[in-house]
């Protein structure tokens, strides 16, 4: 048999051997899916809590306030008060000044907590129209539940990404020194063994590992989360693949010449840390200041994570995404270079 | 066979390797020899006395600072790939994958040559059949060192480079591995090996040669090299005080008695006829009122070779087969 095929599938067999190195590659990802996606799951009636101050008039505001399915009232304390609005336990307190009839309320809050606002406007609008409030006009309100728009939607490009990121950096780049240390490397070169065999196969064999992990996201997903991929999946595949050959060659880079477990770690982690929060994985990378867009649009993950999100989320074609595809292409072809340049294959 | 007999299997001349670094160190300083086809031929050395760094420059695996490697008739730098698949190589430390099974490991270097042995064939001649489908971390020492010689073999190669292929193993092992290397041999194919053991050269080399500090300091087939000691035996006792001056000296003057040498535990004579010596030494010491605590005669080896050589012992810690030795009662 071919060298390329007894490689490869050596390759497989010490990676299915492994038990705990499956774990992380499949069954993380899978765990992480579940967690984020159970905690960020959208909630469509959220009830939240409004403390409503001791006075002479907290008791009238919490009868006008528990008209209200969305809104917890509770009577407490000032003091009370404060310490929960800290702590984040309650996003707002109300209370009404006591020389005046219940009509002169006064609102705590800390706008800058995620939710104060709109639990501002809610109690407003509710204590506004159940205490006498004539609207200029009636509105309906028509629910908008389009598939794709949920957290879970969100979350599966990014993590996918993320999984092809660490199996290009553990898979290549961490084998790739390991066999060094090992002089396993070295072997080999003592063989006729072609050295160019010995990438296609490490690629080769990152290509088909990556299967499984792709499928068993999107198929736990789908169970769980009713999950849908909303666009074209052979797009998906595509692109997929084009991100494995991405992170396989800065694998290599990462594996070129390191010599021992520490440098391979420290280099993985410069590679992996910023990428993790920059990229968008798991919150818009639109957060941070729009100078810096342009720069993180040349990472090697946001591309991946961003066009996935694009056939997955929003069914857009591959051509459409080849911004993004040039960027992994020169992703790809320079650091696969390098590498080669670069690599320690004796010792 | 005779023809093809005529182009060594290697030759090297005046190879020199520094490694750099604060400060550089020469582990090589001059090595120049030649291996006949058909020849076992045994680098032996102390720790540091650049076998491994020779014998993979020999390999294809180092560059030599300078000088010139051959290998088959062919350059290193010009014939790679038509060497590699004519050589096989047991690298001094190799790890080869903890969860690949004996019968995998075999098989993946087998599809590395053209041309080679089954599989199948190489486990038996290595003893290996029954461990085919263990994985590598639950082999043994010797079981290990059997797969690092397979993988070796399997390319046929007219070849193998062993870099101390017997390390640590234990003397039923050790012996295990001699017959492999010795079958190989016995099929015209070339054999380089190093070791630390003096015993395991004078088994298997048909010729040796002795390196210390990047030089070699005696080439030869271990009989030779013994005999150019001139004294072909060796006494060595201890006894219960030490000697005085005078003593040694009456010793040395005892006939076919070459030289006296004073170690840690006790005396070394090197002498030529032992059933001459010995009565005369067990006199002496009885005239002075010595215990004999401990008395042993043996053939010399390439041990004594390198003791009277360089002064100093080959290993630090005595391997762990000890020489055949007949140790008469005191
Ligand atoms: N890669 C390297 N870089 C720097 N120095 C090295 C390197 N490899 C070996 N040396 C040094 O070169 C000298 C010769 O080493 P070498 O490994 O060739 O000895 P050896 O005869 O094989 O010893 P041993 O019996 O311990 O295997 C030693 O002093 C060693 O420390
Ligand atoms: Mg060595």
């Amino acid at each position: 048999m071919h060298p390329v095929y007894n490689i490869s599938l050596t390759r497989l067999k010490e990676f299915i051997r492994r038990p705990e190195a499956v774990f992380w590659v499949y069954f993380f990802p899978i765990l992480m899916v579940l967690v984020l996606g159970i905690a960020f799951r959208n909630q469509t009636q959220e009830v939240f809590s409004v403390d409503v101050i001791e006075g002479p008039h907290s008791q009238m505001l919490k009868q006008h306030l528990d008209e209200s399915l969305q809104i917890d009232a509770t009577i407490i304390s000032l003091e009370e008060s404060r310490k929960r609005l800290r702590v984040g336990k309650t996003t707002l307190a109300i209370s009404a000044a006591d020389a005046t009839d219940g009509r002169s309320i006064e609102y705590l809050l800390d706008p800058k907590r995620p939710g104060a606002i709109e639990a501002r406007g809610i109690v407003d609008d509710q204590l506004q129209s159940s205490m006498g409030r004539n609207d200029v006009f009636t509105a309906r309100q028509t629910e908008f539940d389009e598939p794709g728009g949920t957290f879970v939607d969100f979350l599966v490009p990014g993590l996918l990404g993320i999984g092809l990121m660490g199996g290009g950096m553990w898979g290549v780049g961490f084998a790739i020194v390991d066999m060094r240390i090992r002089k396993l490397l070295k072997r080999y070169m003592a063989t006729p063994m072609r050295r160019s065999d010995f990438l296609i196969s490490m690629i080769l064999s990152r290509l088909v590992f990556m299967v499984p992990q792709v499928l068993l996201l999107i198929v736990v997903s789908y169970f769980v989360f009713d999950y849908r991929v909303y666009g074209n999946l052979l797009a998906v595949g595509v692109l997929v693949s084009l991100g494995a050959l991405e992170f396989a060659a800065i694998g290599l880079v990462v594996g070129a010449r390191a010599r021992t477990l520490e440098t391979a770690s420290g280099l993985m982690n410069l590679v992996m840390l910023p990428m993790w929060t920059l990229c968008g994985a798991f919150f818009s990378y639109e957060r941070f200041p729009e100078m810096f867009h342009p720069l993180i649009k040349l990472l090697p993950l946001t591309p991946i994570i961003d066009s996935l999100r694009g056939v997955m989320m929003e069914g857009e074609s591959l051509f459409s995404q080849w911004p993004e595809i040039a960027v992994m292409a020169a992703w790809t072809v320079i650091p696969f270079v390098v590498a080669m340049t670069i690599f320690r294959w004796r010792d | 066979m005779s023809s093809v007999s005529a182009v060594p299997a290697i030759r090297c001349a005046n190879l020199f390797k520094t490694y750099s670094g604060k400060p550089p160190v020469e582990a090589v300083r001059g090595i120049s020899f030649e291996v006949r086809q058909g020849e076992c031929f045994g680098v032996l050395g102390p720790n540091g006395a650049g076998k491994t760094t020779t014998i993979e420059i020999l390999e294809g695996l180092r560059d030599a600072t300078s000088g010139t490697a051959e290998v088959l008739g062919m350059q290193w730098g010009s014939d790679d790939a038509a060497i590699r698949q004519r050589i096989g190589v047991s690298l001094q430390e190799t790890r080869l994958s903890d969860r690949l099974t004996v019968g995998e490991i075999v098989t993946l270097f087998r599809s590395f040559y053209t041309t080679g042995i089954d599989p199948d064939e190489v486990l038996q001649r290595t003893s290996l059949t029954e461990k085919k489908s263990a994985w590598f971390k639950t082999l043994s020492g010797g079981q290990k060192q059997r797969l690092a010689v397979a993988t070796a073999l399997v390319g046929d190669p007219d070849l193998i480079f062993l870099d101390e292929p017997t390390t640590g193993l234990d003397p039923g092992s050790r012996r295990e591995l001699w017959d492999i290397v010795r079958s190989f041999g016995a099929a015209g194919k070339t054999v380089l090996l190093t070791t630390h053991y003096m015993e395991e050269a004078e088994q298997l080399c048909d010729r040796v040669a002795i390196f210390d500090a990047g030089k070699i300091i005696s080439e030869g087939s271990p009989r030779e090299l013994i005999r150019s000691l001139g004294s072909e035996h060796v006494i060595e006792f201890s006894t219960d005080r030490r000697l005085e001056p005078q003593h040694v000296v009456a010793l040395q003057a005892i006939s076919s008695v070459d030289r006296i040498e004073t170690e840690d535990s006790g005396y070394r004579m090197s002498i030529g006829v032992p059933h001459v010596v010995l009565p005369e030494l067990i006199k002496q010491l009885t005239d002075n009122n010595f215990t004999l605590t401990e008395l042993a005669t043996r053939s010399a080896s390439l041990e004594d070779v390198f003791v009277a050589k360089t002064g100093r012992h080959l290993n630090d810690h005595p391997p762990v087969v000890a020489d055949a030795a007949n140790v008469l009662p005191g």
